[in-house]
């Protein structure tokens, strides 16, 4: 991931010249710098700026001490709460990441993560919106893990979209009746993510979740999670295999599934705009063919409309 | 000034915040409640659980909409597209008035996801104004702002954050949502008299009252949301109910959150200053 060559990155703020001190624009750029640079190891705020001047002395330019706090220690409480408030988020938003990497190791990549990318978006729902490119870029923050961390995080971020991303009018089986099969265009509802994986990592987040018709059941990320020992031990006996996943939502809740590889490729060719002749000739490329196939394709399409995971590509 | 320009012309009695942990019971048991006051923010999306939700609430209840990320005080323009999800929502659920909160909290485009405090200068009052007429303007509904919790104060301030909150309120025509808890929190951090902050400001403008309660640390307080209505606070309450006269109150619990039955019943202890209100 590119990083700005800004020289006032917020983790890398030039000091302020006082003169300007008088702008808001100005007043709120050093403001916002300030509470956005990461905390030091005891979680307080650094005592050093980037550029190597007392971050006191910067604190002092546009801060008024008080009796009881100095402007360092008025303008900590700000750089400190922000610091929690977006890790804490994060925190919630990926505890199958969390397990993967280890309590430490996560809460590095966080940081690093989060000093990076901050957010762009005025609901912290899109906290993770460049985690994905961001852990392909820098695998130093998930090593030797990388593979499997990023499986995990593009499972959770897709729990995320399911969870509340817009649904166009489901096709029924009805609007396929009498069709030429080269004729029909189905487009999956924009809130469903198919997922290819190096490992089964969805093994490891159904242990999390206690109970999978909590996934996302509720209005918030908010769901009794188990990450303890048992759920570790898990994710470190995992190894790699080819797993196939669907995320969507039935009745506002979230869930995914697992697909086989036909049936993955089958709903990846009708997604990427394949009719539905094309989409079954690649889905079964190289399988021979057997009766029973028609009656499964019929068997998955029954299912599959009736989930309403179809739209009609006007 | 039960009823006046800033909240619709309407008189809606004590609320609570509509939270997450108490939708189950709302939904089953219908409790009788004068209205509810949604984040807006959680409720900006295209689809999904939390419409449900509010879409079954809003036919039992009346719901007002409060932000908590519109920046009316950053000094970079008001984000349209964040305008054009507000107002889709605005259409959804009618409310009369709408409140967000008289700060900063992005620059550059990087969110911070913070209510932090305005330097208090007459520049920053201009461009605040502005910001809330245009808002104003595109939503087409009335504004109320809400004083926050600080705990910071800026050296290029050139008055006291009462006199900034009136100016920014005359200059834009715009309405008040008066966070007792937080005058109180802030008059502690910075060392003023939170009754000459009730009373200096425009009364005829208050649209809406907010009530919370706070946590006290050692060198200073911090809007914590988690707690009842400290004593102190409902003081100035009363003290405010005298100044604007009967108004829709609102009692904020965001973390810790207890029953239902616990929130709104502590919520109504607003009724005791709000029964027969002495206009000073």
């Amino acid at each position: 991931m590119k990083r700005s060559k800004l020289k006032s990155s917020p983790r890398n703020p030039s000091s302020p010249e006082p003169e300007r001190l008088q702008d808001l624009a100005a007043i709120q750029k050093l403001m916002a710098d300030a509470i956005m640079r990461p905390l030091d190891d005891d979680s307080r705020m650094k005592k050093r700026w980037a550029d190597g001047v007392a971050t006191k002395d910067v604190a002092n330019t546009f801060i008024k001490p008080n009796d009881r706090l100095s402007s360092f220690e008025r303008l900590e409480i700000y750089n400190r709460q922000y610091w929690f408030r977006i890790l804490d988020c994060f925190y919630e938003d990926y505890p199958g990441l969390r397990v993967v990497l280890g309590e430490s190791k996560f809460n590095n990549l966080a940081e690093a993560y989060l000093s990076a990318t901050p957010s762009e978006s005025f609901t912290l729902r899109n906290l993770g919106a460049r985690l994905i490119p961001f852990l392909e870029a820098e695998s130093k923050w998930t090593k030797p893990h990388q593979k499997m961390a990023i499986d995990m995080a593009r499972l959770e971020w897709a729990q995320i979209e399911a969870f509340d991303i817009r649904s166009q009018r489901a096709s029924s089986l009805k609007h396929l009746a009498g069709k030429a099969p080269s004729k029909i265009y189905l487009q999956l509802q924009p809130y469903i993510t198919l997922l290819k994986l190096s490992y089964p990592v969805d093994e490891i987040l159904l242990r999390i979740l206690k109970d999978d018709d909590m996934l996302r059941s509720e209005a918030s990320n908010a769901v009794e999670l188990d990450t303890g020992p048992a759920v570790k031990s898990v994710a470190a006996r995992i190894r790699p295999k080819a797993t196939h996943l669907i995320i969507h939502r039935v009745d506002n809740s979230v869930f995914f599934k697992k697909l086989t590889l036909i049936q993955y490729r089958l709903l990846h060719a009708l997604q990427s705009g394949e009719n539905l002749e094309d989409a079954c000739e690649t889905a079964f490329k190289g399988v021979k063919a057997t009766a029973s196939h028609a009656t499964k394709l019929q068997d998955w399409f029954a299912t599959w409309t009736s989930l309403g995971w179809f739209c009609l590509v006007k | 000034m039960p009823a006046n320009a800033f909240n619709g012309f309407t008189d809606y009695g004590i609320g609570i915040g509509l939270r997450v942990p108490h939708y189950s019971h709302i939904l089953e048991k219908k409790p009788t409640v004068d209205w509810f006051e949604i984040i807006s923010e959680n409720f900006m999306v295209d689809a999904g659980r939390p419409l449900e939700v509010l879409d079954k609430i809003l036919e039992q209840y009346k719901v007002v909409q409060h932000g908590v990320a519109i920046y009316f005080g950053s000094a970079e323009p008001l984000n349209r597209e964040h305008l054009k999800k507000l107002k889709r929502l605005v259409k959804r659920t009618k409310t009369p008035w709408l409140s967000d909160h008289l700060c900063w909290g992005s620059v550059d485009g990087r969110f911070t996801h913070d209510l932090l405090p305005m330097p208090y200068t007459f520049q920053a009052a201009r461009i605040t104004a502005q910001k809330i007429r245009e808002a104003r303007d595109y939503l087409e509904v009335p504004i109320c702002v809400e004083n926050v919790s600080s705990y910071a104060e800026f050296h290029v301030s050139q008055m006291t954050e009462w006199e900034f909150l009136s100016e920014v309120v005359e200059l834009a025509d715009c309405g008040i949502l008066l966070d007792v808890n937080n005058i109180y929190v802030s008059s502690k951090n910075h060392n003023f008299d939170p009754y000459d902050y009730l009373n200096h400001i425009p009364h005829h403008r208050v649209g809406q009252v907010h009530i919370a309660g706070h946590s006290k640390f050692k060198k200073y307080l911090l809007d914590t949301h988690d707690h009842p209505v400290l004593d102190p606070v409902w003081k100035m309450y009363q003290h405010a109910i005298g100044k604007v006269g009967k108004t829709a109150t609102l009692l904020e619990w965001d973390d810790s959150i207890p029953s239902f039955d616990e929130v709104h019943h502590e919520a109504l202890k607003a009724k005791k200053f709000t029964a027969e209100p002495v206009l000073a």
